[in-house]
C-alpha cells in the first residue's frame, strides 16, 4: 500500500519531539559530551577521546560493581518471578477476598522508595528495629551495617517485599482474563493441576510475564534509593551496585568524565540486555 | 454412548431458594435416549446452559439425580463422567499443535502412545484436520478451532454424550452450514448422544431429532420439529418457534366454539375450562390462516395493517378486534384491501389454559 506523504504531519509530532528533547535527548547528550572530555572546573574542557571509557572498562571497581549488579538482579528475578506467579495463582478470583488482596498487594508499591528504605533501615536495626531486635534476641548474629552477607540479605528481602507485588498484580491480571470455559474444558479433558498451569495459565500469562520480567530487570538493574538509604552501599562497598557506585564517583569524587563514561556504558548495558531479553522471550513464545 | 435420565432434577444458584423464581431450573423428570440428537432451545437466561453444565458435571444440582445408563453420576466429577463438551468460544490449548490438542485427553488418561496415535489420526480424518495435524492450533481459523475442541471430545472412545454450548456463535454464516451438516453426519455414523444448546431455532430444527424448548427454567416441550410446529405444548413454544410465531388470542371457549373479540371461531373438538384457570387462549400459526372477502361468507372481520414481503411469501399484518394477527399469504395471492376476513382452519387451532395446551374431546 502506498501511504501519502504529508510533511504537515511533522507539526503534530513537534510538541512531543520538543518535550522528549528537553527531558531525554539533551541531558543524555550532555552526558555524552562530558564522557569525551576532561575538566578541572572553571567550565574549561579538554578533549579526552576514549580515555574515560578505557579507564572505566578496565577498572576493577567497575567490574566489581557490575558483578554485584548482575548477582543482585539475578537473585531478585529468581525470587520475585516464581513467587509472584505463585501468589497470583493463590489469590481468590471472586468474592470479598479480591479487593482485600489487591489493596494489600498494592500497598508496598504506593510507598515512596526512600521511605521503603527508611522502613527497612529501622526495621532491621538491632537496637530499636522489630526485625533486628527479634533476631538479636533469638541469638542470631544479625547486623546489616557490619556483615556484608546480612546487608545483602536485607537489601534482597526489602526488594522482594517492595516489588513482588508488581509481578503478582501483572500475573493476576493475566489470570483473571482467562475465560472459565478453559478450566471447564481442562476438567473434561482430565487435565491435572500442573497441566492446567502449564498449558492454560502459563501460556495466557506469557505476555504479562514478559513485561513483568522486563520491568523487574530494568528497575532492579538501576536500583539506587533503597540500598542507599539502608546500607549506603556498605559495609565497605559490599552493596555498592552500579548506580550507587556511579553517584559516589560523580558527586562524591567529582570525577565527571569517568562518571559520564560509566553512565553511557551502564545505559548501553541495560538497553542491550533488555533488547536481548525481549527478542529471546518473544521468539520463545512464537516457537512453542 | 448412554441414555441420560434426569430424576426430579432442580437447581438454584441461591443457598436457600424460596420463591419459585429462585430456581434457575425447576424440578424436572426427563429421559434423553441413547444416540439421540437433542437441541436445547430457548431465550437467553432460560436455564439451557445451567442444565448443560449439570449434565456435564460442572455444576452439582441442588436437588434430584442424574443417571447415565441407570448409574447415578450426580456427584461424580466431570472428568469421570465421560462427557465431551464444545463451548461457545473455541477452547484450544494455544501452545500445542493440533495433534497434541487431540491427544491431550487421552494422554491425561494414560492411554498407551500407539493407541493415542491411531485414535488421533482417525478423528483427524473424520474432522478433515489431517493436513494440519502438526500446525500450531493457535493460528487456525475459528471453525478449525471449534473442530479441534469437538475432536478432543471424540477421541475418547467411551464418550457418553457430546454437549454443545452454542458452538457456532463465532463461526461465519457459510461455514455454519458446513459444520452443522458435518455434525449431523457424525451423529448418523457413530450414533453419539448429542445435546446441542442454542437460541437459534433454525439451528435447532435442522440439527436435532428432538427439540427441547426451555422457558424460565422449565422444559415446556420436548418433541420433533413437526410436533413443535403443529402442536406447541405451550404458548411460548408457539411464539418462539416459527417466523413469524404463532398468533395467540385471548378467548372464551364454549364446547367446540371459541369467542374472540365478539366473533365465533370453530375449534377441532370440545373444550372445557379446567378449574382454577385464569386465562384461556387460542393459538394458530400464520401458515394456517387465509385471507378472504366479506362476500365469501366465511371468516372473521379484520383490518389490514401492513404487508411484509419476505421472498417466497408475504406476511399480512391484520388487526382483529384489539389483537394483531399475522397471516401468511402466497406471493401471488391477492390481498383484499377492505371488507377483509381472516379464515381459520379449525383443525389447526390450539387451545391453551394458562399457557398450556389442552386436548379437545371429539
Amino acid at each position: 500500500m502506498d501511504k501519502p506523504i504529508n510533511n504537515k504531519a511533522w507539526l503534530f509530532v513537534l510538541p512531543v519531539l520538543v518535550l522528549v528533547a528537553f527531558s531525554a535527548v539533551i541531558p543524555l547528550m550532555t552526558v555524552v559530551n562530558y564522557s569525551f572530555q576532561d575538566t578541572f572546573g572553571n567550565n574549561q574542557f579538554f578533549w579526552a577521546g576514549l580515555e574515560w571509557y578505557r579507564e572505566v572498562l578496565s577498572s576493577e571497581r567497575f567490574h566489581n560493581a557490575l558483578w554485584r549488579q548482575f548477582l543482585f538482579t539475578g537473585i531478585i528475578l529468581a525470587i520475585q518471578i516464581p513467587l509472584g506467579v505463585a501468589v497470583a495463582l493463590a489469590m481468590p478470583r471472586k468474592g470479598w477476598g479480591v479487593p482485600v488482596c489487591l489493596v494489600l498487594m498494592a500497598l508496598p508499591l504506593l510507598i515512596p522508595w526512600n521511605v521503603v528504605g527508611t522502613i527497612w533501615q529501622i526495621f532491621g536495626r538491632v537496637d530499636i528495629g522489630l526485625l533486628g531486635y527479634t533476631l538479636f534476641n533469638l541469638g542470631i548474629d544479625y547486623n546489616y551495617t557490619q556483615d556484608p552477607l546480612d546487608a545483602w540479605i536485607t537489601v534482597v528481602v526489602m526488594d522482594v517485599w517492595h516489588w513482588t507485588s508488581l509481578v503478582v498484580l501483572l500475573c493476576y491480571a493475566g489470570l483473571v482474563s482467562i475465560p472459565d470455559a478453559y478450566y471447564q474444558a481442562a476438567k473434561i479433558d482430565g487435565a491435572s493441576r500442573w497441566a492446567v498451569f502449564r498449558y492454560i495459565q502459563l501460556p495466557k500469562m506469557h505476555r504479562v510475564l514478559l513485561i513483568a520480567i522486563l520491568l523487574r530487570f530494568m528497575d532492579s538493574f538501576m536500583i539506587y534509593t533503597e540500598p542507599f538509604v539502608v546500607t549506603g552501599g556498605g559495609p565497605g562497598s559490599a552493596t555498592s551496585f552500579l548506580s550507587i557506585d556511579l553517584v559516589k564517583m560523580a558527586i562524591g569524587q567529582f570525577d565527571v568524565g569517568p562518571a559520564a563514561a560509566m553512565s553511557i556504558i551502564y545505559f548501553l548495558i541495560i538497553l542491550a540486555l533488555s533488547y536481548v531479553f525481549y527478542t529471546v522471550m518473544t521468539n520463545a513464545g512464537r516457537e512453542r | 454412548m448412554a441414555r441420560i435420565d434426569l430424576n426430579g432434577l432442580g437447581h438454584s444458584y441461591l443457598k436457600r431458594p424460596q420463591a419459585r423464581a429462585d430456581w434457575a431450573l425447576k424440578r424436572m423428570d426427563r429421559t434423553w435416549d441413547d444416540g439421540g440428537a437433542y437441541a436445547l432451545l430457548g431465550p437467553s437466561g432460560c436455564g439451557k446452559t445451567t442444565l448443560l453444565n449439570i449434565i456435564s458435571g460442572l455444576l452439582t444440582p441442588s436437588e434430584g439425580q442424574i443417571l447415565f445408563d441407570g448409574q447415578d453420576v450426580t456427584h461424580l466429577p466431570t472428568a469421570q463422567r465421560n462427557i465431551a463438551q464444545v463451548f461457545q468460544f473455541p477452547v484450544i490449548y494455544d501452545t500445542m499443535t493440533v495433534y497434541e490438542n487431540l491427544a491431550f485427553p487421552l494422554k491425561n488418561r494414560k492411554v498407551p502412545a500407539d493407541q493415542i496415535d491411531a485414535r488421533v489420526r482417525e478423528i483427524a480424518g473424520m474432522l478433515e484436520l489431517k493436513d494440519r495435524l502438526h500446525r500450531k492450533a493457535r493460528g487456525l481459523t475459528a471453525d478449525a478451532k471449534q473442530k479441534i475442541s469437538l475432536g478432543r471430545g471424540l477421541v475418547r472412545s467411551d464418550v457418553a454424550a457430546i454437549l454443545f454450548d452454542e458452538p457456532l456463535t463465532v463461526i461465519d454464516p457459510q461455514l455454519k452450514w458446513m459444520l452443522r451438516s458435518q455434525l449431523k453426519h457424525l451423529h448418523r455414523r457413530f450414533d453419539y448422544t448429542m445435546i446441542y444448546v442454542t437460541h437459534d431455532q433454525t439451528e435447532a430444527l435442522t440439527f436435532a431429532d428432538k427439540v427441547v424448548v426451555m422457558y424460565e427454567g422449565e422444559i415446556v416441550q420436548m418433541g420433533t420439529p413437526e410436533e413443535l410446529f403443529e402442536r406447541p405444548a405451550h404458548t411460548f413454544v408457539g411464539y418462539f418457534i416459527g417466523s413469524p410465531g404463532m398468533n395467540i388470542l385471548p378467548a372464551e371457549v364454549e364446547g367446540a366454539r371459541a369467542r374472540v373479540a365478539g366473533h365465533e371461531i370453530a375449534l377441532p373438538g370440545r373444550f372445557g375450562r379446567p378449574a382454577g384457570t385464569t386465562k384461556l387462549e387460542i393459538g394458530i400459526r400464520p401458515e394456517f390462516l387465509r385471507l378472504g372477502r366479506a362476500a365469501d361468507g366465511e371468516g372473521v372481520p379484520a383490518h389490514l395493517k401492513a404487508v411484509e414481503d419476505v421472498g417466497r411469501f408475504r406476511i399480512a399484518r391484520t388487526r382483529l378486534g384489539d389483537y394483531e394477527v399475522a397471516v401468511m399469504c402466497d406471493e401471488h395471492d391477492e390481498i383484499p384491501a377492505d371488507d377483509l376476513r381472516v379464515v381459520f382452519d379449525p383443525q389447526r387451532v390450539n387451545v391453551y389454559a394458562d399457557g398450556h395446551r389442552m386436548e379437545g374431546e371429539a
